[in-house]
């Protein structure tokens, strides 16, 4: 009998992370200062691409693999520590 | 590498720069936690997670139509029901604004009205954006969509108010019906944690800014959000077990217009007084109805 393929659309969990979105920024790029940050997390939780990491204050940064520069981090940082800088 | 990113719905998904909805998709999958299946209908968050055969998420996820995310969700608490584990695993399932008010009305409200132990997201950005900004029945008064264009003699948007669905989902007697607003991230957070612990149907229904479809920048995303519920135009509320239980208080209010000309889809009434007016008169309304004001004793 003839073997059926069976191709159901299973992906690799997370395997978006191939696709490196960081080519898409055309204009800028989040700059993370490291000197007034109090470690909120703010930037990190509301970052669209979920490309924020950071643990302690001036600790944290981004990836600039996956950063497609929107500039919403820089915006919501309560001490002005992210700084968008032309690319 | 990838271990660097604590997050369910990773980076690398294909949503536009400063998107609203992968902000409040990522709020809603981390709160929920790795014990959790999603359904999801069709539209922007379902493309821009799922672009075969990569996928952002990290927990079971399943798409099948734009309309039955509901009735998928509905079949796989039934069965994790049968095998002794749904008090073990979260089902969500989620869609958009039209896949919810529209073409999946039917699938939710049989989702609700049989009691189903599942929270519904509806992320509404307020038109249909996946296909390029139709109107939705979420889409408010006066916005200027693909099929509600401004004319060239009658120089209007969208014709009709957003349909009211946080009470048509009070309506089925389900135990949890919250909105939320991606402009508030912490709250978001605080309504899914609450509404997962609830047993039962639970709605809840974030607005989420589309920088795209709205047309303003991609870093005011949240600040336009924000402004949506500071001139009482989305109140934000709670009702449980058939009561309005909480609002968020407004202590200044602002005017519709801020809100308004954040973004080029008001742009036509901007120098309209009488079309404002008519959208005062909504924000207005929902001040009153909802008691958005502490009064003053
Ligand atoms: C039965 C059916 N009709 C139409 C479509 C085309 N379609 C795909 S997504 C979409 C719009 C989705 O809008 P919404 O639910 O608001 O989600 P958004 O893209 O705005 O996040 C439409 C019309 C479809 N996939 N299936
Ligand atoms: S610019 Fe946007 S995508 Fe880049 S790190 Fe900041 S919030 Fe994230
Ligand atoms: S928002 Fe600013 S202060 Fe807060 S953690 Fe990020 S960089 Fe630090
Ligand atoms: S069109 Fe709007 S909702 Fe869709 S991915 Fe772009 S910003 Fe997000
Ligand atoms: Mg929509």
């Amino acid at each position: 009998m003839a073997k059926v393929k069976h191709d159901i659309g299973i992906a690799k969990p997370r395997s978006s992370l191939n696709n490196k979105t960081g080519s898409w920024r055309t204009e800028a790029r989040p700059k993370f200062l490291q000197k007034n940050c109090i470690g909120c997390k703010i930037c990190l939780l509301i970052c669209p691409e979920g490309c924020i990491t950071g643990e302690a204050k001036n600790t944290y940064n981004c990836d600039y693999l996956y950063c497609k520069g929107c500039g919403e981090c820089a915006v919501i940082c309560p001490k002005k520590d992210i700084e968008m800088v032309k690319e | 590498m990838a271990e660097a990113f604590k997050t369910l719905f990773s980076p690398g998904h294909t949503a536009c720069a400063g998107c609203g909805q992968a902000i409040a998709a990522r709020l809603v999958v981390d709160t929920a936690g790795a014990n959790t299946i999603i359904a999801n209908n069709t539209g922007c968050l379902e493309v821009f997670s799922a672009k075969y055969p990569e996928t952002a998420w990290g927990v079971p996820w399943i798409h099948s139509l734009f309309e039955n995310a509901a009735a998928v969700a509905s079949g796989i608490e039934a069965a994790l029901k049968y095998l002794g584990l749904k008090d073990k695993i979260n089902i969500i399932a989620q869609a958009g604004d039209g896949g919810t008010a529209d073409i999946g009305l039917q699938a939710l409200s049989g989702m609700w009205e049989r009691g189903h132990d599942i929270l519904y997201v509806c992320y509404d950005n307020e038109a249909y954006m996946n296909t390029g900004v139709q109107r939705s029945g979420l889409t408010p008064f006066e916005a200027n969509t693909s099929t509600s264009p401004i004319g060239k003699i009658l120089a209007t948007g969208n014709l009709r108010p957003k349909k009211p669905m946080p009470e048509i989902a009070f309506a089925h007697g389900i135990p949890y019906v919250a909105t939320a607003s991606v402009g508030y991230p912490q709250d978001i957070q605080r309504k899914v944690k609450k509404a997962l612990a609830i047993k039962g149907p639970k709605y809840i229904q974030i607005h989420v800014s589309c920088p795209l479809g709205w047309r303003h920048a991609p870093n005011l995303t949240l600040d336009v959000s924000k402004l949506a519920v500071e001139t009482g135009l989305y109140p934000l509320i709670e009702y449980e077990n058939g009561k309005l239980t909480q609002v968020r208080k407004l202590t200044k209010v602002k005017p519709v217009e801020e809100y308004l000309k954040s973004q080029g889809r008001f742009k036509h009434i901007l120098n309209s007084p009488d079309a404002i007016k008519l959208i005062q008169a909504i924000a207005d309304s929902n001040i009153e109805k909802y008691g958005l004001i502490e009064k003053k004793a």
